[in-house]
């Protein structure tokens, strides 16, 4: 038998540290941003510059609708954590499925998207550089929009069998931190090519 | 063209300083230090960029030494003075935490020196890189490939690979040679270190470099940004001369393929192989440019790129066989008979 | 003043059948255990990577040698960089990092135990991947399908037209999947640290190994992710037509040059600054007094976490940028030069005035000293754009790197093992071996790299087979030959230690080197669980006030 001897004070008074959740995220948050910014750098730096094909201005079409939708389900999602908070389980419920059929939707219309610019306009990821900046940015961010609806449709999975209570509410709310994420690297990406792209 | 201006004292100790590495580094290179042929020391520069860059490297190494010599004094005092003895067991020094005044102290004269260095260095950046391209400059078109150099004087309509000639310049009258640096495949540098310091050839980035020679001879060096499998056969043969034998070597470059009678077996092989697919001879319908111009490949002494000396023999031996002299090499073995080999080696011993 | 004294009995357990044992280190989520699996695990590597290096010495003794192919030279070359920085010198920080982070913060484990497995064998099944690479092409003996395109895959090189076959995939996706696996690290690590402090540690009375790694963490989300968007471009155009590095469409070469860079700068200080750590945590130690400057050391330490985020061109001196912007990285270069010099001068603060033990870890610290001043003075030669223009791409440049990294992170490595292995094995590494490889290795050491420096300045460049004789790098080539195989002595006397310290050597304690952070507070090897109580600290030296009640820190701080 051996003995391990400690000895220091007693434990102090109030000794508050960050939520280990929100720091985690927050630091994924900073590394995505660094991918993000990598590949617009890139998109920027080859406007003009394509050899051949399409440019933007002869072929996109500015997505207006479904940035209404991936924009409002940003505030959708922070209704729900509030209302999680409040143990307003059904109101969560409601306002969480709203935020996964938004977040559907500008999938959807990304799809669209490239229905026609792939067969209607001939650009793909091989035509010219503007089709492999433009493809690689818009599905970088669809691959993390799709990502963080696998993760909703998760909790309201959890949502349906019962198990979403306040005790989640902190889960929620760094759930939520990515999905604004998302959605502020789209307001991102909507700016450099939707807008200053053309 | 800027020169570093330092005041008469500092220069003689500088001149002396690079005098010393120049002696003691020319220890180690085995070349013979002539006229005729010199080495790859960057401390024997004979161009006025290469001799701008050694003249700043003293004012740095004379920098950084005496900072080397005051740190190193004070880590070996600290460590031989204040050794712990035996009889010290148990007693803790004092327990100093830190000062201000000597972390100031030793942040404002780092940040000062680099503000030294920093604007000795931005002058022959300046000096270097912005330097205006004068009237009597002899232009050459670098290409880099895989492995070989092609160089191509645009003004005098000359194409030739990897041996370059230019003309000696004197700081009085000064003519020297701008390299517009292109590559065909991937990435490569320039580097004659005698000469100048190294710029990359990077496809679709096309590069700027000059050098004025003031010593006649033959420079050499190498390919210095990895290539490919033989990156390291890529090597660079500058050959200056003199004015008229600049102009000579000129001349005989600018005629076409020299047209030998009883070379015409050869040249027959040559045409009807795949040869002129990759291969330009002035004058012929033999006008690939995949592989180096053979207009003039006897007036050069090596082949491959300076992997063999163009001997009978070393071109038999490429020609048969690349693979031999330079595995990874791009041309591939021709696999000829030997009557035909023999053939063509016969009419490239013809292109003078 | 109270104190609590609190017995925790451990009760002794019969050996469990090996099988038991192996599932146990598989699947274990515990930081102390994924720290000696990242530490084994790169040692491995570090055997792997230390072979090839020495192929690339033979095949370099002498001008014209065929000891190998060139194609199985650019392997070996390739394959040397890549492994050392990512499957090696990476990990092993990492796992110092799991071991000692929770432990000098008074904490019972990682924030994230099972993000810290899952990240461990992410980056373990990396470097496997990169070595399943020798088994494709041509077969063993030629190297199989390893990646030839250098550590830095620059484009169009590694393009398809370049690079047909699979070994530049190999190189792409190891370290992407690695990638992922140190981003997960990173992302433990500040969590653990920002949230799992015990009572009373503020930021401000962290050890410094712990704000360094803190620092390192963070520039690791910043850092190794444009490498990771680099890499994903690389495979859209391999894979998917994309033309992002195809100059044929209008790509650009310079532009990966840029991405790999912004990567490439910021990891080598993400590399040294853990060695950082160690230093500040060794030599006050084995000086008997506290680190001179703290709240310098932890503010030079970020200051080099921003600069360094703005010197990355100064690697790309030679493509030709215009002389403002070779300017402007010449001048961030030098100014990184600023906060790193000012840490030595505070080590040597830290030594001057104390009584200094010259044991084992003290003996490579110096070193450590000695040679990081010497590599960052000639980090400052070449980062006077002009001079770069002759030394960049050549022997001097790998005489530098090379300085650092082996003279400064790996001297700075071995210090933190004969510290921390006691700790972590609750046996001392002999003194006496120490000395063997510590000599042996300076001698190594310096033959190589001091020598190595001349054929840079006589114009050798690197990344080649063979070179012409005639150009005076003949003997120069040997001498670092000589050297290197001296280094891998000192290397195999070290592993001995290790293992032979293992079973015979002296029994520990719990504070064998009378030291001032928590983790010399618990037994050796700790328990599972780390501390017994969560401690509350007052100061800076937690262990010190407990000695020294007399002439506390926590009075001075």
């Amino acid at each position: 038998m051996s003995a391990v001897t400690t000895s220091f004070q007693n434990p102090a008074a109030a000794w508050h540290l960050p939520s280990r959740g929100k720091v985690a995220m927050a630091g994924l948050i900073i590394a995505e941003s660094a991918i993000f910014t990598i590949f617009v750098v890139a998109y920027l730096f080859y406007l003009g510059k394509s050899v051949t094909g399409p440019t933007p201005s002869e072929v996109l079409e500015t997505p207006i609708l479904y940035t209404i939708c991936l924009l409002s389900s940003s505030l959708t999602i922070h209704l729900a954590a509030k209302s999680l908070e409040r143990d307003y389980r059904r109101l969560f419920l409601g306002f969480w499925l709203l935020t996964i059929a938004l977040g559907g939707l500008f999938l959807y219309g990304t799809a669209q998207e490239w229905h026609r610019l792939i067969y209607e306009r001939g650009l793909t990821i091989s035509t010219n550089l503007f089709g492999t900046t433009y493809y690689s940015l818009v599905g970088l961010h669809a691959f993390h929009v799709t990502a963080g609806l696998i993760m909703l449709l998760m909790v309201a999975t959890f949502g349906f069998i019962g198990r979403m209570g306040v005790s989640q509410s902190g889960r929620v709310a760094v759930l939520s931190m990515y999905w604004h994420f998302v959605d502020a690297v789209w307001v991102v990406v909507f700016t450099v090519v939707y807008v200053l792209g053309r | 063209m800027l020169m570093l201006r330092m005041k008469s004292s500092l220069r003689f100790f500088e001149q002396t300083i690079l005098l010393l590495f120049w002696s003691a580094t020319a220890v180690w290179a085995g070349e013979p230090k002539g006229s005729a042929s010199h080495g790859t020391n960057i401390f024997a520069p004979a161009s006025t960029p290469a001799n701008s860059i050694a003249d700043l490297s003293v004012f740095v190494l004379v920098i950084t030494g005496i900072i080397f010599v005051v740190v190193f004094a004070l880590l070996i005092y600290s460590v031989v003075k204040f050794r712990g003895r035996a009889m010290d067991s148990g007693r803790e020094p004092a327990q100093v935490y830190g000062s201000t005044q000597i972390e100031l102290a030793w942040t404002i004269i780092p940040i000062l020196i680099v503000v030294v260095l920093f604007l000795a260095t931005a002058r022959v950046i300046h000096a270097i890189e912005d330097a205006p391209e004068p009237a009597g400059a002899v232009e050459v078109t670098v290409i880099g490939h895989q492995y070989w150099w092609e160089f191509r004087y645009p003004k005098l309509g000359i194409v030739t690979a990897n041996e370059l000639h230019i003309p000696v310049s004197d700081l009085g009258h000064p003519t020297p040679t701008f390299l517009q640096l292109l590559s065909a495949d991937t990435d490569h540098s320039f580097w004659v270190p005698e000469l100048a310091g190294k710029t990359d050839l990077i496809p679709n980035h096309p590069n700027r470099m000059w050098m004025d020679p003031q010593r006649t001879g033959l420079f050499v060096g190498q390919c210095a940004q990895y290539c490919g499998t033989q990156h390291a056969k890529m090597l660079l043969r500058i050959s200056v001369d003199r004015a008229d034998d600049f102009v000579a070597w000129v001349h005989a470059q600018q005629k076409p393929a020299a047209e030998d009678a009883a070379a015409i077996a050869g040249r027959r092989v040559f045409e009807g192989n795949a040869c002129m697919n990759c291969h330009t001879v002035a004058g012929t319908s033999a006008n690939g440019r995949f592989g180096p111009d053979l207009t003039h490949l006897m007036s050069r002494t090596t082949i491959a790129a300076g992997a063999a000396e163009n001997t009978h023999d070393k071109l038999r031996l490429w020609i048969q066989n690349p693979g031999a002299i330079k595995p990874g090499s791009l041309m591939p073995a021709m696999k000829l008979s030997d009557a035909d080999l023999n053939a063509v080696v016969s009419y490239m011993e013809t292109l003078q | 003043m109270s104190s609590n004294v609190i017995t925790v009995p451990v009760s002794q357990t019969e050996a469990r059948p090996w099988v038991d044992e192996l599932h146990q280190w598989l699947t274990t989520v515990d930081h102390k255990r994924l720290g000696i699996l990242y530490i084994v695990s790169s040692l491995l590597f570090l055997a792997l990577g230390g072979v090839e290096a020495l192929i690339i010495r033979i095949q370099l003794m002498h001008s014209h040698n065929n000891f190998v192919s060139p194609e199985v030279f650019n392997r070996m070359f390739t394959m040397h960089g890549t492994t050392m920085i990512f499957f090696v010198a990476m990990p092993i920080l990492f796992g110092f990092a799991n071991y000692l982070v929770p432990l000098m913060i008074g904490a019972r484990d990682m924030a994230f135990p099972r993000l810290n497995a899952f990240s461990f064998w992410l980056s373990f099944l990396g470097g496997l991947l990169l070595y399943f690479s020798f088994l494709g092409g041509s077969g063993l003996y030629g190297a199989g399908s390893a990646p030839d395109v250098g550590w830095w895959s620059y484009a169009p090189l590694g393009a398809r037209a370049f690079s047909p076959g699979h070994s530049s995939d190999y190189w792409t996706l190891a370290l992407l999947v690695s990638g992922f696996g140190s981003i997960g690290t990173a992302i433990n690590i500040i969590a653990t640290i920002l949230c799992l402090r015990c009572p009373g540690m503020k930021i401000k009375r962290m050890p410094l190994l712990v704000w360094m790694n803190l620092v390192m963490a963070g520039m690791v989300l910043l850092a190794i992710t444009p490498l990771s968007a680099a890499q994903i471009m690389l495979l859209i155009d391999r894979y998917l037509g994309g033309h992002f590095f195809d100059t044929q469409a209008g790509g650009s070469a310079v532009l990966w040059m840029h991405f790999f860079w912004i990567f490439g700068h910021p990891e080598v200080y993400v590399l040294i600054i853990p060695c950082f750590a160690f230093m500040s945590e060794i030599i006050p130690v084995f000086s008997r007094k506290p680190i001179f400057g703290y709240p310098v050391m932890v503010a030079a330490t970020v200051c080099i976490a921003f600069v360094s985020m703005s010197v990355w061109a100064h690697h790309m001196f030679t493509i030709g940028m215009n002389s403002y912007a070779n300017s402007f990285f010449t001048l961030t270069t030098m100014a990184v030069g600023v906060p790193t010099g000012i840490k030595i001068f505070n080590w040597i603060g830290t030594i001057w005035g104390g009584r200094i033990q010259f044991k084992t870890p003290m003996l490579f610290s110096i070193g450590f000293l000695f040679q990081f001043l010497i590599a960052g003075l000639t980090g400052i030669m070449m980062a006077a754009s002009p001079f770069d223009w002759q030394l960049s791409l050549s022997y001097f440049v790998v005489a530098h790197f090379h300085y650092v990294i082996v003279g400064g992170i790996l001297f700075a490595l071995f210090a933190a093992f004969y510290y921390w292995y006691p700790k972590m094995t609750g046996r001392m590494l002999s003194e006496r071996l120490g000395e063997w490889h510590f000599w042996l290795f300076l001698i190594g050491f310096h033959l190589t790299f001091d020598v190595m420096h001349v054929p840079g300045l006589l114009g050798m460049p690197r990344r080649i087979y063979t070179y012409e004789p005639g150009r005076g790098w003949d003997t120069l080539n040997l001498l670092i030959t000589i050297g290197a195989f001296t280094q891998a002595i000192a290397i195999l006397v070290f592993v001995a230690n290790l293992i032979i310290s293992y079973f015979k050597g002296a029994e520990a304690g719990n504070d064998p080197w009378d030291a001032w952070t928590l983790e010399w507070s618990i037994s050796s090897p700790p328990p599972a669980y780390n501390f017994a109580t969560v401690p509350t600290v007052v100061s800076r030296r937690p262990l010190w006030d407990l000695k020294h009640p007399e002439d506390p820190d926590s009075r001075y701080e």
